[in-house]
């Protein structure tokens, strides 16, 4: 099979960065280099995938642009790594989302937010629609329970099998040549590794976004979203087990568990991604790969959209607003959960299968 | 940073060069209190000369760190030196060397500089050499960023082409810019602008035509032009100009900066021969990190300066992979062909290396006695038949990594002129004076560490003497 432009480049780098392994202890992609001495394509989407760019090994390599060996590995990797979830992902016929991931998630995202608008307007008496509502159940009052638990249960279920089975083909790939026993220690490093962004310091300086001084802010960001996303998504657990096991529904009195999850995650998916799209924009340009723009911005902005829309309807509640505010809310969360196996997200998921298998082959090399 | 031709500078301390020694010199010199401005011949991306390629520096030390495995006392960094140079090094300087080279730990980790244990595949380095996080260029930004915030002037593209010396007493600069030459006045003078390895001719007027076969494996910016307006000058020399730090690289390199990933580690593992397919050295002498630096010499003193290392299959996964990949064949004769060499002389020359094999158990890990016996040259150990397909070469050239050719200095780094007095307010430190610790030989990481320590005292005097009214 013949390899893409990034797969051929990534080798030439790896070749040459094994002949060196000066950044070994920078992270984890030069240790799991140094255990190859050939790199086939599984090879190569493991490493990308291991990769945050952060640009530490770009600023400490002394063959990088204008040397003539032009080694850049934090953009090779983040190539490799974008091409990687798009050929693995299912069903293989939509990974042309990928390529034009911030077209296809804003036309999805509006297709949503108009289809639950143009619903709710149709279902209800303009009266109803707009009168001011917050007692127990108001919510379902616009849209039946039943009927949202069917649909968001249901395209919840629909993201996670698509995610699963990219995971799995790429899983397969990793353990082609090698096959490695799955043990809870590897899979426990792994969750350290990834909850903490272990790597995502630059070797302990921060990120190399600016040449003179190193900041931290990527890392900082991407705990805000990663556990505001985290708390929200504890937030409409709670209110699950809440409306099930309690009878209780929404909404809820402000001091009660599932706001005050909501809004501590809300905030946390407000600051973050705001916080990631401006390191993005500050970004020196030789460690800007702007072909994914798109795809990165994408998935932030529909975070920073289910944030702000969900505390919108949190602080507006009371008011005539809130029956369209609830329909914008569902909408860009629908949307969210649909785009999220074709988008920014899966690279969380293809991150901490490549720090799992990481770590199995630490073990397996006895360090 | 605009500099105009009309431009002129005056500082207490003038450093030339832009590497660790140059840098060493600027952050201490500035430290002291002196105004510093650093002169750097290459532009941004390759400044500090071979700074940039280098991993690691050796130091004594008393007791394991989080990155070195063990002690390196004194007087055992001392008998290496004896070792490597074999006794021709000026005592007194290197063993002042060696007791400041400890305290350099301390001291360039809080210049930003960071440490980790010694790199994969770097052969028993990790007890004596402390590596830099991220290799060379990472240590010389630490350098550069703490340079910069404590307010060291820095100049990119601009080489120092003369210098106004009275009666051993520096005055100016003359620099040469993108736009013009300027003028820079000051009380102190630090040469740390390196050998000059990458300057072709001078090269060529050491070692005659040989030269032209030589790789420079680092900066092709050290030309060596301050060297030789130094002792135009009137400071005195010291070194032999065909001294060099040069050791057997890929041919296939480019003419400069090609860096570390040209090296190969297989010699030992494998036979050396020339054009006409005759060995001529033991391979298996001793472990390669003892050996490696002998190598550019040997191959330099074959004829056209090239030669080629066989090995077979079994010894293709024991050594570090490099840059290119080896050239293979199905036989010894085919691989002989490919090389260009006559097939038949270099089946015979395997033939008989692997008839001469006497048995014994193989391993790399300790001197194994595994020779040859009745060859013109045997092999003395890891010596076992080259006889499993595929069979691999890789084409050898001499690399120089740097001369020795430069400045004499004394204990305070101050040089000396050629009349022994001690120079007013001149001060060297690097790859130009490292002739006065290394007459011969090489030991790893010891270039890193006379830049560091010779690097500091140098800004240290030099500050003092600008400052003294």
């Amino acid at each position: 099979m013949r390899l893409s432009d990034s797969l051929i480049e990534a080798d030439r780098l790896m070749t040459i960065c094994n002949s060196c392994r000066y950044c070994e202890g920078l992270c984890a992609v030069f240790p799991a280099m140094e255990m190859r001495r050939v790199f086939a394509e599984g090879d190569l989407n493991l490493l990308a995938n291991l990769c945050h760019s952060c640009g530490a090994c770009y600023d400490a390599c002394q063959f990088a642009p204008p040397h003539e060996f032009a080694v850049n590995v934090p953009v090779a990797m983040a190539r490799v790594r974008r091409e990687s979830w798009e050929a693995y992902v299912w069903p293989a016929r939509f990974a042309g989302l990928f390529r034009r991931n911030g077209v296809a998630v804003a036309l999805i995202a509006a297709l949503s937010v108009a289809a639950f608008i143009a619903a709710f307007v149709a279902a209800h008496d303009p009266a109803k629609l707009f009168a001011a509502d917050d007692g127990p159940g108001a919510f379902y009052r616009m849209m039946p329970h039943n009927a949202m638990v069917a649909l968001f249960g249901g395209v919840f279920v629909y993201a996670v099998f698509a995610a699963a089975m990219g995971i799995r083909t790429f899983w397969r790939d990793l353990n082609q040549t090698h096959p490695l026993p799955l043990g809870a220690g590897s899979l426990w490093q792994a969750v350290r590794d990834a909850g903490s962004l272990r790597y995502l310091d630059g070797g302990g300086e921060g990120c190399a976004d600016d040449e003179v001084e190193q900041r931290d802010s990527r890392r900082l960001f991407h705990h805000l979203t990663f556990y505001g996303f985290l708390l929200c998504f504890a937030s409409t657990s709670v209110a699950t087990l809440y409306h099930y096991l309690l009878g209780r529904e929404a909404p809820y009195p402000w001091y009660d568990l599932p706001v005050l999850l909501g809004v501590a995650g809300g905030i946390g998916l407000v600051i973050g991604p705001i916080g990631l799209i401006a390191a993005r924009r500050r970004r020196r340009a030789d460690l800007k790969d702007l072909s994914q723009q798109g795809i990165d911005d994408a998935f932030t902005l529909m975070l920073l959209l289910t944030a702000l829309t969900g505390l919108a309807l949190l602080l507006l509640r009371a008011t005539p607003a809130m029956g369209l505010l609830l329909a914008a809310h569902l909408g860009v969360v629908f949307a969210l959960f649909l785009t999220l196996p074709y988008g920014r997200f899966v690279h969380g998921l293809y991150r901490f299968a490549a720090l799992v298998r990481h770590a199995q082959e630490m073990r397996a090399a006895g360090a | 940073m605009s500099t105009g031709l009309a431009q002129s500078v005056d500082v207490d301390v003038l450093v030339v060069g832009g590497g660790n020694a140059a840098l060493c010199a600027a952050i201490s010199a500035r430290r002291a209190g002196a105004s510093v401005r650093v002169i750097e011949a290459a532009p941004k991306f390759y400044r500090g000369g071979n700074t940039r390629h280098t991993r690691n520096m050796r130091c004594a030390h008393d007791s394991a760190t989080a990155w070195l495995s063990g002690p390196y006392s004194e007087q055992e960094f001392w008998n290496d030196l004896l070792e490597v140079t074999q006794g021709k090094t000026d005592a007194e300087l290197s063993r002042m060397m060696i007791d400041r080279s400890a305290a350099m730990l301390d001291w360039i980790q809080q210049q930003g500089v960071r440490f980790q244990p010694s790199l994969g595949g770097t052969l028993s380095l990790g007890r004596t050499n402390s590596f830099f996080l991220g290799g060379g260029r990472a240590m010389l930004n630490a350098l550069y960023r703490t340079a910069e915030s404590l307010g060291v002037a820095v100049e990119y593209d601009a080489e120092v082409v003369d210098l106004t010396v009275t009666d051993g007493a520096f005055t100016s600069a003359a620099v040469r810019r993108q736009d013009g030459v300027g003028h820079i006045t000051a009380r102190s003078l630090v040469a740390a602008s390196g050998g000059f390895e990458a300057n072709l001719e001078w090269l060529r007027e050491a070692w005659g035509a040989t030269a032209d076969n030589f790789i420079i494996r680092g900066s092709p910016y050290n030309r060596g032009g301050l060297i030789k307006v130094l002792l135009d000058k009137g400071v005195q020399s010291i070194g032999d100009p065909r001294q060099c730090h040069a050791v057997a690289i890929d041919a296939r390199a480019p003419k400069f900066d090609g860096g570390i990933i040209t090296r190969l580690d297989c010699v030992v593992f494998g036979i050396v021969i020339n054009k006409h397919a005759q060995r001529f050295h033991d391979e298996g002498e001793d472990f390669w990190p003892k050996r490696y630096a002998i190598w550019g010499r040997l191959v330099a003193d074959q004829p056209d300066q090239i030669a080629w290392v066989l090995f077979d299959a079994r010894s293709l996964p024991l050594f570090m992979p490099s840059l290119y990949p080896p050239i293979s064949a199905a036989t010894v004769a085919d691989l002989g062909a490919k090389l260009g060499l006559d097939p038949a002389a270099v089946g015979a020359t395997v033939t008989a290396f692997n008839r001469a094999c006497r048995p014994g158990a193989f391993d790399p890990a300790v001197h194994d006695g595994c020779r040859t016996k009745g060859l013109a040259v045997d092999k003395t150990n890891w010596a076992r038949p080259i006889d499993t397909a595929p069979f691999y070469a890789y084409p050898l050239r001499p690399g120089i990594t740097f001369t020795y050719l430069g400045v004499r200095v004394d204990r305070d780094a101050r040089m000396r002129m050629a009349d022994g007095s001690g120079a007013a307010n001149m001060f060297a430190a690097g790859e130009i004076m490292a002739g006065n610790v290394l007459g011969r030989g090489y030991a790893a990481g010891i270039g890193m560490t006379i830049g560091s320590v010779f690097g500091k005292i140098a800004g240290e005097e030099a500050a003092a003497h600008a400052l003294e009214r």
